[in-house]
């Protein structure tokens, strides 16, 4: 703020308010002009947004009612019809075993694991910031790159079952995502490689945010490390676990990429996905409304994580 | 001396961990580097892990013939999206901090669930509006795509680093007669630079990386980005292990580098991205 008058002393500079009150006055409806061009600025983006996602799942509820399982577009009405032959189709039915069997061990790997990390980095580590940037860097790797590097590590014949054998490890030898029983599991292995990190990210940055005094706190009271994780630092960072469930949770919900890179849908659909599967069934058998009724699926599932997460982070927002 | 031994022990043991887990993070890179550095006779199954024995290019030399027409196309994806992606983010960012009109905040949450939503929830509109529009299959209708899907997570990231600046600042610019746009280009822009060089980092990387959105938008393989030419390659299993690895490396490269240049960045950018409860 340029003016003519002698150089204003720390404390005015801090009381801008001190200005006239005419001033307030006359800025008010100016006030009201800039709000309604801030409105209309941003209003392309509300248009954008309205109808690239809102409409857009409305309209993809709309095709699952209909009858558009050809190419040509065919929209009778047909009510719940794909619904229900989505619910008796047999690999629907393991896509959602597989949704289970993919995000336990994937989330349980991220959480854990990424805590752990977390908890070691914040013992006053020399090289903090390597160590950083080397659990942090798979997440800004594609998931395709991901998937090709793993798959080439879990071929039966060489790859991580090479250095079991020689470490003495035989009995450990696996299929991994060839495997029509754990295939699946073999495949949140490389998922966890890349977001573990992240949610490391999350912790540490949390970790650094408990008050130095809570440990003292703690200490005074003769809690062991074990037990000032156990009673005081794990609930403190209760909301950056639910952070973590949600987005591993989204995350599971739409694996796709690495599941295309690692070879599909697998022997017996063993490592096929809910997002795979309607990606092969709209853009592949060109069956759109059963496609529409599996997307429509989805986003009922991510609801059940997204709504209570964007509930609990209102109050922050506001 | 038994409590400071303890302690050299436990000090020891943290690193020993911290040292396994970085080694298990860098395994998949370190395959990558030295099978794509092989040449084809040299990948074998028994040798896998073994350094190469000389410094072989030739499958670069073949990946980028197959995969460079794909890498220029994500260079001309990535780089307008990125860029218009970022300014959109900022002025919304600019909006939803310091307009709080009536409703700002609910509006606010609703962008958010654009973030959250797994694209084959819209993937079928999107194919018939994008052809509408005649934009289905070129670069155009992908940039487009990835621009509006990156509002929420661009306006998030602005939005934070905004409401850190004192409301005072913007109360002097309008005593000067700042209005709207003034204060957006003279008060915010020159200090927004930081948050800019986040979010273009996150969006770089974000839309970069994507696979889902060229697979649809972009059924042409010649149109294709790098990072679905290299699924290509690697799905028709005549293709040399090393070959493969190097395709990879490539369709990566860009974002390591840029990742391992502005590493602090991207932390910050992974934790604007997440409003924890």
């Amino acid at each position: 703020m340029q003016t003519l008058q002698p150089k204003p002393t720390a404390k005015e500079e801090h009381a801008p308010a001190a200005a006239p009150p005419y001033t307030t006055r006359r800025l008010a409806p100016q006030l009201r002009g800039d709000m309604a061009i801030a409105v209309l600025v941003l209003s392309p983006s509300i248009i954008a947004v309205a109808l690239f996602i809102y409409s857009f799942i409305g309209w993809t509820f709309y095709i699952s009612t209909v009858n558009w399982n050809d190419v040509l577009p065919d929209y009778t009405f047909v009510g719940l019809r794909n619904w229900l032959r989505l619910f008796r189709d047999e690999r629907f039915q393991t896509d959602l075993r597989n949704l289970v069997f993919y995000a336990v061990p994937f989330m349980a790997q991220c959480i854990v694991g990424g805590f752990l990390l977390a908890a070691l980095l914040d013992q006053h580590i020399k090289g903090e910031a390597l160590f950083r940037t080397v659990f942090i860097f798979p997440f800004a790797v594609s998931g395709i790159v991901t998937g090709v590097a793993w798959r080439w590590l879990m071929q039966p014949e060489t790859g991580i079952n090479l250095l079991f054998d020689a470490v003495g490890l035989g009995f450990l030898k696996s299929q991994w995502y060839a495997s029509p029983d754990y295939g699946m599991f073999a495949v949140t292995i490389p998922a966890a490689w890349q977001m573990t990190g992240y949610i490391m990210a999350l912790y540490l940055a949390s970790l650094r945010g408990i008050p130095i005094e809570v440990r003292e706190a703690a200490h005074l009271d003769g809690c062991g490390t074990f037990a000032l994780y156990r009673h005081v630092i794990i609930p403190l960072l209760a909301p950056v676990t639910f952070t973590a469930v949600v987005l591993t949770g989204m995350n599971a919900i739409r694996v796709f990429d690495l599941v295309a890179a690692m070879g599909g849908s697998g022997a017996a659909y063993a490592t096929d996905t809910l997002a795979f599967y309607m990606f092969q069934m709209t853009f592949q058998s060109n069956r759109f409304s059963l496609g529409a009724a599996l997307a429509a699926f989805m986003i009922i599932l991510s609801a059940f994580l997204v709504v209570p997460y964007l509930r609990s982070i209102r109050h922050e927002v506001e | 001396m038994t409590l400071q031994l303890q302690r050299v022990w436990s000090r020891g043991a943290i690193y020993l961990a911290l040292a396994c887990a970085a080694a298990y993070f860098l395994v998949p890179i370190y395959v990558l580097v030295i099978t794509s550095l092989k040449p084809y006779t040299d990948v074998n199954v028994t040798r896998m892990w073994e350094l190469p024995r000389g410094l072989y290019f030739g499958s670069f030399a073949a990946a980028w013939s197959q995969v460079s027409p794909n890498f220029w196309n994500s260079v001309m994806i990535t780089v307008p999206a990125a860029i218009i992606s970022s300014l959109i983010g900022s002025i919304n960012g600019y909006i939803f901090a310091k307009w709080r009109f009536h409703g700002a905040d609910t509006l606010f949450i609703l962008f958010l669930v654009g973030m959250f939503l797994p694209y084959q929830g819209i993937l079928i509109p999107l194919v018939q509006t994008l052809q509408v529009f005649g934009l289905y299959g070129t670069l155009a209708g992908v940039i487009v795509v990835h621009c509006i899907f990156g509002i929420p997570i661009t306006a998030l990231m602005f939005r934070g680093y905004f409401a850190g600046m004192p409301g005072e600042l913007l109360e002097a610019a309008r005593i000067d007669g700042c209005g709207f746009f003034g204060i957006y280009r003279w008060i915010m822009l020159p200090i927004a630079l930081p948050a800019f060089a986040v979010v273009l980092l996150w969006q770089f990387t974000t839309i970069w990386n994507d696979f889902i959105i060229g697979v649809i938008v972009l059924s042409n393989p010649t149109l294709a980005p790098v990072n679905v030419a290299v699924q290509n390659l690697a799905g028709s299993f005549t293709v040399e292990w090393n070959v493969q690895m190097a395709g990879a490396l490539i369709a990566a490269l860009p974002t390591i580098v840029v990742y391992l240049a502005l590493g602090r960045l991207f932390m910050r950018g992974l934790l604007a991205g997440a409003v924890k409860g």
